[in-house]
């Protein structure tokens, strides 16, 4: 038997040989650092929730309808009277929070031990390009339920773009291809959710790791395992990610898959974060719900957003615009791109950096997830200070501070990497 | 590519022209496919009038319709809630509403035809939330100084019963005042201006 497989694989492998090339350069005979810990799970479960995502969402569009009529009342026929319906709308509703949570936690990684300095700038680049593409995938797939968080979700953030100098109400209708999100935009955010950003985000992600794959994977130390070579040109300090890394995954996996499946089936709502309360009302273009928020996951840029105050320059004409709270918002991931360069750093690894970068990562986070935080409440959720500051809200005046210190992370980076004092680093990675 | 043969010069001209022309065919065929995102003819048709019966709207009350997909309100303002108008006006970052959108005949204080008949669009002018009715009563929510008006849950713009937007607010403007005709002492044109019956 076992004689007769490798004989059908030999005359598979004579005729495309591709196959096992490709399944040697990148899986046994990848080397990878030997000393990857906990934080290394994420970037396989990323892989995995996109797989989840991919399979559930397919089955999903065999009963949604992409009608503004039809639409909500579709989702609640896949929720109680299609086979396992529901099932198959909360692996993909509690799929789409897991898939933010570890792509986070991948991104915190990468910040942990320098992974996006050099050699590997183009991995984070298609890496962040990789995060922005999933928020656009989150947002259109949000509206598709059809609920009052939907609709008022999409009316927000449509208008942002209105909010542009000269192009921005043509730029909003045609985005909505109506005066207000409507059947049509449905419709279209429909289209963009299934097919469109589903391929631009394959594509990514296969750029993601052929760019990993050709200048290796980082580590823990941060050292490059590459210069370490035995007298068979493989690194000393390497080993080949199957079935090493295969089967650490899989034990990861299991793991996930565990809490993904105690969230799915005993708190799929999650307390309102997962799937807002508000959604459960069918969309109403004439009402507003009493307080609206966009989903956990938005949350640290819409802070952002709604610290800026809008901003009017008299001597130029030009009326108040909401248009630089829009702009510092998009900066704000945007930025990102900037990392592998804005950190001077001799040294990736947080290991064997100084007092400085550790603070700043510290604080940086800290205010990341106090503007989650304030995303997530009204304006008004921590009352107003007294006279002395103009009776200003405490939240807004929280969010501002924590916008500021969000910035100056990113400004004085090049600055404070640069005079850090690092500690030296190892030849070879430690264990 | 060699560096050390020469450039056929003709048939490298050829492959730029090439290029260049399949650029623009490229941007050509883009075009068809960019338009057919905006508006359709049909989206486009739904932007008519609508004639609404203002007669069941007792004072000191309000009643939403749908014009163009968006809420327009139709407030009976009572005595008090004009005379509010005067109070809140340092409070307001536009009082004589010179940078908001109006029709010429409601750009006055009380931006109306008619000060006991307030005809405005429900949308936030920040970010498109429609904001909600805080009477007198809602004090207590509102702070002590509220004479009324309204309140943006989305991002917490506050508006005066005319529509004027408080200082310190998000929201930019005051709330627009779609055109509209009285038909009738009962009956309201929105949408249409036209010569007051």
């Amino acid at each position: 038997m076992a004689s007769r497989l490798m004989a059908l694989w030999d005359w598979f492998d004579s005729r495309m040989p591709t196959v096992g090339e490709e399944w040697r350069k990148h899986a046994s005979e990848y080397y990878a650092p030997k000393n990857f810990n906990f934080w290394y799970y994420f970037g396989a479960l990323s892989l995995l929730v996109l797989v989840i995502m991919i399979v559930s969402g397919i089955f999903l569009t065999m009963n949604y309808k992409p009608d503004a009529a039809l639409a909500f009342g579709s989702v609640e026929y896949i929720m109680r009277d299609v086979p396992g319906g529901w099932l198959i709308r909360y692996i993909h509703s509690t799929g789409a929070s897991a898939f933010f949570i570890v792509v986070y936690l991948h991104m915190f990684r990468a910040l942990l031990y320098g992974s996006y300095k050099e050699p590997r700038e183009l991995v984070w680049i298609f890496g962040v390009l990789i995060y922005l593409t999933l928020m656009g995938e989150a947002f259109f797939g949000y509206l598709l339920p059809w609920g009052q968080m939907s609709y008022w979700g999409a009316q927000v953030i449509v208008n942002l773009f209105s909010t542009v100098p000269f192009i921005g109400p043509d730029l909003a209708l045609w985005i909505r291809g109506d005066y207000v999100v409507s059947d049509v935009t449905l419709n279209r955010f429909f289209a963009l959710h299934v097919i469109a950003l589903p391929l631009v985000l394959l594509g990514l992600v296969v750029a993601h790791i052929l760019a990993l794959h050709d200048v290796g994977s980082n580590n823990p130390d941060g050292v490059e395992i590459k210069q370490n070579k035995d007298a068979n040109g493989r690194p000393v300090d390497g080993i080949p990610f199957h079935p090493y890394y295969t089967v650490k995954d899989t034990v990861g996996s299991v793991v996930f898959l565990a809490v993904f499946c105690i969230v799915m089936f005993f708190m799929p709502e999650l307390g309102g974060y997962f799937l807002e309360h508000n959604n459960f009302i069918p969309a109403n273009p004439l009402l507003t719900p009493e307080h609206i928020a966009p989903v956990w996951y938005f949350t640290p840029y819409y802070s952002v957003l709604r610290a800026v105050p809008p901003v009017e320059i008299e001597w130029l004409g030009i009326a108040p615009t909401q248009f630089p709270g829009v702009m510092v918002m998009g900066i704000s991931t945007l930025v990102l791109f900037l990392f592998p360069w804005l950190d001077r750093s001799p040294v990736k690894s947080i290991r064997y950096r100084g007092v400085y970068w550790k603070s700043a990562v510290a604080i940086f986070v800290v205010a990341f997830l106090v503007l989650g935080y304030l995303g997530v409440k009204p304006t008004n959720a921590w009352g107003q200070f007294g006279a002395w500051l103009g009776g200003a809200e405490r939240a807004t005046v929280a969010a501002r501070v924590c916008t500021v210190v969000y910035f100056a992370f990113f400004i004085l980076m090049p600055w404070y990497t640069a005079k850090d004092k690092v500690k030296p680093v190892p030849d070879r990675v430690t264990m | 590519m060699s560096d050390n043969q020469k450039v056929d010069r003709t048939r490298r001209n050829l492959v730029v022209a090439t290029s260049v022309a399949g650029g623009a065919a490229s941007i050509g065929a883009a075009i068809p496919f960019v338009a057919s995102m905006f508006p359709s003819e049909r989206a486009k048709a739904a932007g008519a009038p609508i004639e609404v019966d203002i007669s069941a709207i007792a004072p000191g009350e309000m009643k939403v319709f749908e014009w163009r997909g968006k809420p327009v309100w139709v407030i009976r303002r009572t005595k008090e809630m004009v005379e509010s108008l005067k109070a809140v006006t340092p409070m307001l970052a536009d009082p004589v509403s010179a940078k908001s959108e109006q029709p010429s005949y409601a750009k006055n204080d009380t931006r109306a035809r008619k000060p006991d008949v307030m005809v405005m669009e429900g949308v936030c002018t920040h970010l498109g939330c429609s904001p909600q009715l805080k009477t007198i009563e809602s004090k207590a929510e509102m702070g002590a100084d509220w004479a009324g008006g309204f309140y943006c849950p989305c991002h917490g713009s506050k508006f005066d019963l005319a529509g004027r937007v408080f200082r310190g607010a998000p929201a930019p403007t005051n709330l627009t005042i779609p055109p509209y005709t009285f038909l009738s002492d009962s009956t309201l044109l929105i949408g249409e201006d036209r010569k007051e019956a």
